[in-house]
């Protein structure tokens, strides 16, 4: 209820402000349709900004049940309350602050890398974002009308078939994903296609940046994994709306197959998300290390190994169904096999900061925490993947504990990397790197304070999703993971002071040559912010590292060509209205108003239309407002290093 | 921000050429790239319905419902009309956009008929009392087969649409990129069809 009337105050005074200050049409006009591929990034932060703070409250609820529910003491949650909690907790982490802050950087960044003008479907980018946002705003519902599933954030059937979960919250659960899904195969279409045919002239496969290459692979993975989810909650859906027998205990079904199926998404699911994380710390250590990346090829190579490799190892998610010896060392040893690129990988971090000028700013610190706290996870892995010692270990803490171990250590760590890493390209200021280092410490150390006790708890035979415990010896160790998340909280809280007084002091923090970290990628050889054509020339590449190795030979003045017109997509009202009526369609399904769905369908078939039959989508810059944009911001550049020399 | 539109900037038709040239080859990629996503929903389908075609619980099992010479003739149906859209294509490569439209309706007509004859079947089925809430078995053929019945039917209203747009706009850069778009489409539900046919109807009655 607390969440509920923090979510609501919060709600109103937004809105409040924003009809105050008069901002409703500028932010439609210019960011709500904008088909911009940096503001859709930003947008996907933003909102995977506020559910960050949304799965964190689940997080400490949870903590602050267990340090209570000791012996005979039942903690304040009640058991329906406390499943709903651990399943809304899972389901936002991964689906709509991961994923959303993945993607978002994959928005942000990968057109400017590769030099392009912007994606290669724009209305589908914009629809995107506005699909994924649908389903975060249907989460949230939930958690005012009627309820959330209690089966876990990948409701097993048959719990989560109309038998044993026959409320709204599974239902709920199945739309939610099911519209987000399919926003986020449209990503990656979307990207894969923008990777592999919008490159800038030169810029061969060989020549991409690391952190495009891990995106294209994450695109890749999504793609191929993502349907594999649709289709499974489809056939979930069919099971519970018309009573079919895919998963239930009789008339020949098998909910075997449910697992399978979801851990077929599952798994590569895990590596979409780490893969770009990988690509930041490279681009992110190479940078601060001031040296190429070390092992360039072995590094693509690795990642295109982990890419189909993460198709081969679904099933050591539940080595305790029965599959059989033979079929457990297959996919033991496949798990094991992964360690062996993601270890190349590791060394190849380590020899890049070998005998490099490294400097410690936030997002390298954040990079060394990333490299102490995975390998230390990844360990764990293997540990798991082994199936004898798996059969000890199930749905104990122990997985919890590695879980949290990689996601946190890996895709947090690597995703604040890249926020305070290109936050500068996005907005045109630094982010404080006092508030920053803050805020890793407290994440860095929160991170260990919370999840190691529960390693030693899962030897003691502490099993993941119990609401209370008889044992009252465990109760110091949940005290101290208690304090843990609480330290937690408290870079969460540095993080929101990091912007405010980033934004406080942007003027100081200006980043007036869009270059603000002597950078190596093209990302960085445009203006920050970045224009909404990104270049006004595109670039042209001939190396790897290609702007590191231009501004080595900048002496060479190049003959500056002229402007031309530049060809850019229409911002458009599509992708919002579809959104909204695929949030209506949810919604009525959900609570089985089918005269509602059937509105949301016709809705979202006559907004698809009005779309297609629009031809007037695209437009032409002529080159004469090009030169003029990109002469104001020389002035206002020469402006601000004039002020500072005074200074 | 300039307002310019590219309809009225007829002074710049030379040096934007390749650029919509490009676009054609970057959507048509694209939706492969879909057709490809969506193959994978079938994959899941089809191993579904593989793991679950023995799962009749004591309901009629393969060989007892399906009616080979029923299904051949929508197959034939399928693939003739896969022939048809053919012809579409190539009436549209010669600029004759009177024959694309014939094509197209005829398409669209072998198209309703295939749908037709599934909803009959389906609908026998379920009066039969072998609806797919009868056995795991049913759930997964009528859900594999219902979808693509369902890909065919979006594929219709996508022949109706397009039918529209050659109507009111001719054959243009946006157009043609969507024929040749929906041709895939088209033809990949073919392939699928095939798939189904034999994995489910032949194999099941064999």
């Amino acid at each position: 209820m607390v969440v509920v009337a923090f979510m609501a105050i919060a709600g109103i005074a937004l809105f409040g402000l924003i009809t105050y200050y008069r901002k409703w049409g500028w932010l439609w006009n210019e960011w709500f349709t904008s088909v911009d591929h940096k503001k859709l990034g930003i947008m996907y932060f933003i909102v995977a900004l506020v559910m960050l703070l949304r799965g964190f409250s689940d997080a400490i609820m949870m903590r602050t049940q267990l340090a209570m529910a000791a012996g005979d003491a039942a903690g304040y949650l009640p058991p329906e309350h406390y499943d709903q909690i651990f399943t809304a907790h899972g389901v936002i982490m991964i689906f709509f602050v991961a994923m959303p802050m993945v993607i978002g950087l994959m928005n942000l960044v990968v057109p400017l890398q590769i030099g392009a003008r912007d994606v290669a479907f724009p209305f589908l980018n914009n629809l995107s974002f506005w699909l994924f946002a649908a389903a975060a705003i249907l989460v949230n519902i939930s958690l005012v009308v009627g309820e959330f599933a209690k089966t876990g954030w990948l409701a097993y059937a048959p719990l989560s078939g109309i038998e044993f979960s026959p409320g709204v919250g599974v239902d709920y659960w199945i739309w939610a994903l099911q519209i987000s899904g399919i926003g986020t195969t449209l990503t990656g279409i979307n990207f894969f296609v923008t990777i592999i045919k919008m490159r800038t002239k030169g810029m061969t496969m060989f020549r991409m940046p690391i952190f495009t290459w891990t995106s294209l692979c994450a695109n890749v993975l999504i793609i191929a994994s993502f349907p594999i989810l649709t289709a499974t909650i489809a056939l979930l859906t069919l099971d519970r709306y018309l009573g079919m027998h895919f998963f239930t205990n009789d008339f020949g079904g098998n909910m075997m197959m449910y697992v399978n199926l979801i851990w077929a998404w599952g798994h590569p699911e895990v590596y979409i998300l780490i893969l770009p994380a990988f690509g930041v710390f490279s681009e992110v250590i190479s940078t601060f290390a001031r040296k190429r990346l070390f092992g360039y090829m072995t590094m693509v190579w690795a990642t295109i190994a982990i890419t189909l490799l993460s198709f081969v190892v679904w099933l050591h998610h539940f080595f305790t169904m029965g599959a059989g010896a033979n079929v457990n060392a297959f996919f033991g040893i496949m798990t094991m096999i992964i360690a062996i690129p993601t270890g190349v990988k590791v060394f190849n971090w380590l020899f890049t900061m070998f005998r490099g000028s490294l400097e410690l700013t936030s997002p390298v610190l954040w990079t060394l925490g990333f490299i102490i706290t995975f390998t230390l996870g990844g360990m764990t892995g293997v540990m798991l993947a082994v199936p004898a010692a798996n059969f000890v270990l199930h749905n104990s803490l122990f997985v919890i504990a590695h879980f949290h171990n990689v996601i946190i250590g890996g895709v947090v760590f690597g995703m604040m990397a890249g926020l305070t890493f290109w936050f500068p390209k996005a907005f045109g200021f630094t982010l404080n790197e006092k508030w920053g280092k803050r805020s890793f410490w407290c994440w860095f150390i929160g991170f260990y304070v919370a999840f190691m006790p529960l390693y030693v708890l899962a030897f003691f035979g502490a099993v993941r999703r119990m609401q209370s415990y008889a044992n009252p010896d465990w109760q110091p160790w949940m005290i101290l993971a208690w304090v843990g998340a609480v330290i937690i909280l408290l870079g969460i809280a540095c993080t929101i002071i990091q912007f405010w007084v980033s934004v406080r002091d942007r003027k100081q923090n200006a980043d007036v040559t869009g270059d603000p970290w002597d950078g190596r990628t093209l990302e960085w050889s445009t203006s920050s912010p970045a224009p909404f054509y990104n270049f006004a020339r595109l670039p042209e590449v001939g190396d790897i590292d290609s702007f590191w190795s231009q501004k080595q030979r900048s002496e060479e003045q190049l003959e500056e060509a002229p402007y031309t017109d530049i060809h850019m997509p229409r911002n458009t009202v599509a992708g919002p209205v579809i959104s909204f009526f695929a949030l209506v369609i949810g919604f009525a399904l959900v609570w089985h108003i089918w005269w509602l769905a059937g509105v949301g369908a016709v809705g979202v078939f006559a907004s698809f239309m009005a779309r297609v039959f629009n031809d007037d989508i695209d437009y032409y810059v002529p080159a004469a407002d090009v030169e003029r944009i990109e002469r104001e911001h020389q002035l206002k550049c020469e402006q601000k290093l004039g002020v500072e020399a005074q200074a | 921000m300039s307002t310019e539109t590219l309809n009225n900037s007829s002074h710049h038709p030379v040096e934007h050429e390749e650029e919509h040239h490009d676009a054609t080859g970057t959507k048509l990629f694209g939706f492969w790239v879909y057709l490809m996503s969506d193959l994978v929903i079938f994959g899941s389908l089809f191993a579904t319905y593989a793991v679950l075609m023995k799962g009749t619980a004591g309901g009629p099992t393969a060989a007892e419902i399906f009616e080979l010479p029923f299904v051949l003739v929508e197959t034939f149906l399928l693939l003739f009309s896969s022939f048809t859209f053919g012809m579409g294509v190539l009436a549209m490569n010669a600029e004759r956009l009177g024959q694309v439209k014939a094509w197209l309706a005829i398409t669209f007509l072998l198209g309703a008929a295939f749908v037709g004859m599934e909803i009959y079947e389906f609908q026998h089925l379920i009066h039969e009392g072998f609806g797919p809430d009868r056995s795991a078995f049913l759930s997964s053929f009528f859900t594999l087969v219902g979808t693509h019945g369902l890909h065919v039917t979006f594929g219709l209203i996508w022949i109706l649409v397009m039918l529209v747009q050659l109507s009111t706009k001719g054959l243009t850069a946006m157009t043609r990129p969507r024929i040749l778009c929906l041709s895939l489409f088209w033809h990949f539900l073919d392939i699928v069809w095939i798939c189904v046919f034999s994995f489910v109807y032949l194999m099941g009655v064999l």
